[in-house]
């Protein structure tokens, strides 16, 4: 039962970091903010791979202490959080090196100011 | 589209994608015998095929290393990228920054803080290497240990100013590192062929467990990640501190 | 030899960026060239030697043991649709690397190791056989994308393209992973074959089944263009280096219809089979909807290449017509249609390259005329048109016209007519373009460019700017004729007809990949229908050239049709050109809004 809870919990959660995160880059006025609001999009994916791996009152998946082979949590999806949250920090890294230099050309971090393009 | 109908097409969407995280989150969590097959696979044999005591760094050198190697690529583009986007090599030729130290907007401490950073970065060097070093064993490995060891080097920066900082970690050597790193990984894997078996596979001999040379290829994999993360993150120190101390107008 | 595709160019971008950026210039460009071409004959030798079986490679050996046929490990998957696919690639990486030869402005190794990851990821994306080693691909491609989207960084607009490339694709990408992670919460696991054939045994609820399929495929349509993630791809196009165009087009973008196509196929066939019909409609949905919203744009373009990138855009939505179909048939068609369209859009794209270089523009109005002096490359460029037209010789009549059959079989005749639309939309526009501007036509300026985004190129290229080299029109050259000659025997056609019946079969994968099984019969040659001559084609020659004719005097003649109706199609032009604003904001709310409606339609319909 508190399996459950705390999976439903996680999904909500998730969920609302993922669409908050898109409303923050949508209504954004400054591109660092639009960075950001990128963070709290990638972090909805953090809490949801959290949460899938999460089982009730099982330890950390290392076996110092214990025998090999005794239940844990699941040591794949903590690896995947890992690919993941370096990914993303690096791709927010080429994002904000972005808004740098677009500051710098254009004086403004206005992303609704920058439609040199259009049509 | 003016902002009132972007929000409003936004809301509508947000709308439906709640209705779609619904639906597709009713059967979840599924039976547990279907979902723990992997988990259960790798804890029990993690320990048993390379006696190691970490499940996770086990599954991220070896079991899944190849995704690794992607990540760690990601992670040297964007790095080499984000450094290309803020023209550290072009715009001012061979020399990083003339004259950092002069630069009036250059990071100032007090001198008690001065000797409370200095006092630091040896303790953070020592546990990032430690943190690299025994990912096989304990919760850790290349990733973490190398952003340990990165933000010693920003503690430098911030402790001692731009100038010393660029003596201590020079550019060009830690952009060799970095690439050092990332071809480090590659070539590990490719020991492999030499014994015939498929790329990134553990020939080296696992050693002992609970011991720092259990794991086979593991703990070298994990020392050229570190080595990589440590030097990518320096990388963009470099880059953003750069535009931070470079008086306005100056392109 | 599996993993070379990949490995090869990751370690020689390491090794260049050790200590390549002391090399002379010369050096950089061979070995790149050297890199490519080798990767180039790998992929073709994994494409005739996978076609007897299915190639599973699995890194560190860890093949799914003997009694419990769990994978624990990542696999390679490797048939000769996906390594086909990689040769393409690695192809066009070889053609826009002799494109850059020397001229091209780099700085040190930056532009050769940005290229080479790049190779090495779409490699990657084509031949793994594991979704979350899919969606890694999938972020280095996009990283490397997004650094050489803002080569140029010195104007502001390539920021700008940059910009949206990467919030759009990241934002999608995300989704993905949460598809992905979704799947694995219910499976445990994470390989292609495994997770299909779990779904199939488990009897999975459809509504699961599908919204977990739209999150799962959402990244690869954003990646893939389609309507209405296709903002992006325009912005991108404009201010991207040519080379770098070169591969966008040409390949970037149609993989991520393979994604779709193999993700389905081999995850989803099986378990999601009460819902074919509701997949079907919603992807002809988006193939349409992709299809004419690609070509309205496409022809009211004067930067040629932001027109080709809508031109792009269409016809990847006529590939996704051809994946709707969902028959092998279709597929088939999309297939050779990809690989025409991908060798025919990269030799446009170096042809614009070229009058960049000659010139220092690709803006129709700019070069007006001028371009007379290099007429050969005009008339490769009016044959590149009737590429995209699908006029025979070219490998696109022949994927068209399977695409056209399979929607006979299927009762959907009227995907045939948007087709028809579209080619003479994108091809007369180019048409358009080439006379404007190497015949000096239509000097007046026109309703349907009125509005259009005038932008800023800077030449891309050093060295002398009045001759076009050779390594310049060779690629050019060679492309074309590649576009032809490769579709032509009928041994090819039959054989992609075959293989795709293959993919088409996820048993087959399955047995490859989790029980080992590589000794697999093939499948019975399927009939190929003789492909004869049919009035569509006649109708895209005549409305392709009526067309550009048409555009290209209406500049000075009087509309006959009264001021109203101009004023009408000037307002409805005007509202068009609005919707693509530029701002990311505006993207990203399409994208929300394009992914909740096409989720609804499936679970509504299925």
């Amino acid at each position: 039962m508190s399996a459950q809870i705390v999976t439903y919990a996680g999904f909500i959660v998730a969920g609302w970091l993922f669409l908050t995160g898109l409303y923050g880059i949508i209504t954004s006025r400054h591109l660092v903010h639009l960075c950001l609001s990128m963070t709290v999009v990638q972090a909805s994916t953090y809490v949801l791979l959290a949460v899938i791996g999460y089982r009730p009152g099982l330890p950390a998946p290392i076996f110092v202490n214990m025998p090999a082979g005794s239940p844990a949590v699941d040591p794949v999806i903590q690896a995947l959080m890992l690919t993941d949250i370096v990914v993303e920090a690096t791709v927010i890294a080429l994002l904000l090196a972005i808004t740098v230099r677009i500051h710098r050309r254009t004086s403004t971090a206005d992303p609704n100011e920058v439609d040199i393009m259009r049509g | 589209m003016s902002r009132g109908w972007r929000l409003g097409v936004f809301l509508a969407g947000a709308a439906g994608l709640v209705f779609l995280f619904v639906v597709v989150a009713r059967p979840l969590p599924g039976p547990l015998e279907l979902r723990n097959r992997y988990a259960e696979e790798i804890n029990t044999r993690a320990f048993r095929e390379r006696n190691v005591t970490d499940a996770v760094t086990a599954v991220n050198f070896d079991y899944r290393g190849f995704d690794t190697i992607g990540e760690e690529f990601i992670l040297f583009v964007s790095v080499l990228g984000s450094m290309f986007l803020l023209r550290m090599t072009e715009e001012r030729g061979d020399e990083i920054l003339p004259d950092a130290a002069e630069d009036s907007r250059d990071v100032r401490s007090t001198d008690a803080m001065n000797l409370w950073i200095l006092a630091m970065i040896a303790p953070k060097v020592v546990f990032g290497i430690y943190i690299v070093t025994h990912g096989q064993l304990t919760p850790g490995g290349g990733f973490q240990g190398g952003v340990i060891l990165a933000t010693a080097a920003l503690m430098l920066y911030v402790g001692e100013g731009f100038a010393v900082f660029r003596r201590v970690v020079p550019h060009g050597a830690v952009e060799f590192a970095e690439a050092v790193g990332a071809g480090g990984f590659l070539l590990i894997g490719m020991l492999a062929w030499f014994w015939g078996k498929p790329f990134l596979t553990n020939i080296i001999p696992l050693g002992q467990s609970h011991q720092l040379t259990s794991g086979g290829t593991m703990p070298l994999i994990s020392v050229s990640t570190g080595l990589e993360v440590t030097a990518g993150f320096v990388l963009l120190l470099y880059g953003f501190l750069q535009e931070n101390l470079t008086p306005r107008g100056e392109k | 030899m599996a993993p070379l595709p990949v490995v090869i160019p990751l370690m020689v971008a390491a090794v260049l960026a050790a200590v390549g950026h002391s090399f002379h210039r010369r050096v950089l460009d061979s070995i790149a060239l050297a890199t490519s071409a080798g990767v180039t004959a790998v992929c073709g030798l994994l494409a005739v030697e996978s076609t007897h079986h299915v190639i599973v490679y699995w890194f560190g050996n860890w093949q799914p043991s003997a009694h419990a046929h769990f994978p624990v490990g990542i696999c390679f998957m490797i048939d000769p649709i996906g390594a086909g696919l990689a040769a393409l690639t690695s192809f066009l990486v070889l053609a826009a690397f002799t494109f850059s030869w020397s001229y091209f402005e780099s700085v040190k190794a930056i532009y050769h190791i940005l290229m080479l990851v790049f190779l090495g990821a779409m490699c990657g994306l084509c031949l793994s056989g594991d979704l979350f080693n899919l969606f890694v691909w999938f972020e280095l491609m996009t990283a490397a994308g997004v650094a050489l989207c803002g080569y140029k960084s010195e104007e502001g607009q390539s920021l700008q393209g940059a910009l949206n490339f990467a919030v759009l694709n990241t934002a999608g990408a995300l989704l993905s992973l949460g598809g992905v992670a979704l799947v694995y919460a219910y499976t445990g696991s994470l390989n292609m074959c495994e997770v299909g054939q779990t779904l199939a045994r488990h009897h999975s609820s459809t509504g699961f089944l599908c919204v977990s399929f739209l999150f799962i495929i959402s990244g690869f349509l954003v990646k893939a263009a389609v309507f209405p993630f296709h903002f992006w791809l325009a912005d991108a196009h404009a201010v991207a280096p040519t080379p770098v165009c070169v591969l966008f087009s040409g390949v970037m973008v149609e993989l991520g219809v393979y994604a779709v196509a193999r993700i389905y196929w081999v995850v989803f066939s099986g378990a999601a089979a009460p819902s074919t019909s509701a997949i079907r409609t919603v992807f002809l949905i988006v193939g349409a909807l992709t299809t004419i919203v690609g070509a309205l744009y496409c022809f009211g373009q004067r930067h040629l290449k932001r027109l080709l990138a809508f031109s792009t855009i269409s016809h990847v939505g006529v590939m996704v017509l051809g994946l709707a179909i969902l028959q092998p048939e279709g597929l088939a068609g999309s297939a050779i249609y990809l690989i025409g369209h991908g060798l025919v859009k990269a030799s446009l794209f170096i042809g614009a390259g070229i009058l960049l270089h000659r010139f220092g523009s690709v803006d129709e109005f700019d070069l007006l005329g001028r371009c007379r002096e290099v007429l050969p490359i005009g008339l490769l460029m009016a044959l590149g048109a009737a590429g995209l037209a699908g006029l025979p010789p070219f490998a696109t009549f022949l994927g068209e016209k399977t695409i056209e059959e399979a929607a006979r079989h299927v009762h959907q005749p009227w995907i045939v007519a948007i087709i028809v639309f579209a080619e003479i939309l994108t091809s007369g526009a180019v048409l358009r373009f080439t006379m404007r501007v190497f015949g000096g036509w239509g000097k007046a300026r026109e309703l349907t460019l009125h509005g259009a985004p005038h932008i800023d190129t800077k030449p891309e290229t050093t060295g002398q700017h009045s001759h076009v080299p050779l390594f310049m029109w060779g690629p050019m050259l060679v492309l074309l004729l590649a576009a032809c000659l490769v579709a032509l025997p009928w041994a090819a056609r039959s054989g992609i007809r075959q293989e795709i019946q293959r993919f088409e079969t996820p048993g087959i994968y399955m047995d490859a990949v989790l029980l080992g099984k590589t000794a697999a019969a093939p499948a019975a040659k399927p009939a190929v229908a003789m492909l004869g001559f049919s009035w569509e084609q006649v109708i895209v020659l005549i409305g392709m050239i009526g067309l550009a004719l048409g555009a290209l005097a209406s500049g000075s003649a009087k509309y006959r049709f009264g001021s109203s109706v101009a004023r009408l199609l000037l307002r409805a032009q005007a509202a068009l050109r609005r919707l693509q604003s530029g701002r990311v904001g505006d993207y990203v709310a399409w994208f929300t809004i394009g992914i909740a409606v096409y989720g609804a339609l499936l679970v509504f319909l299925r």
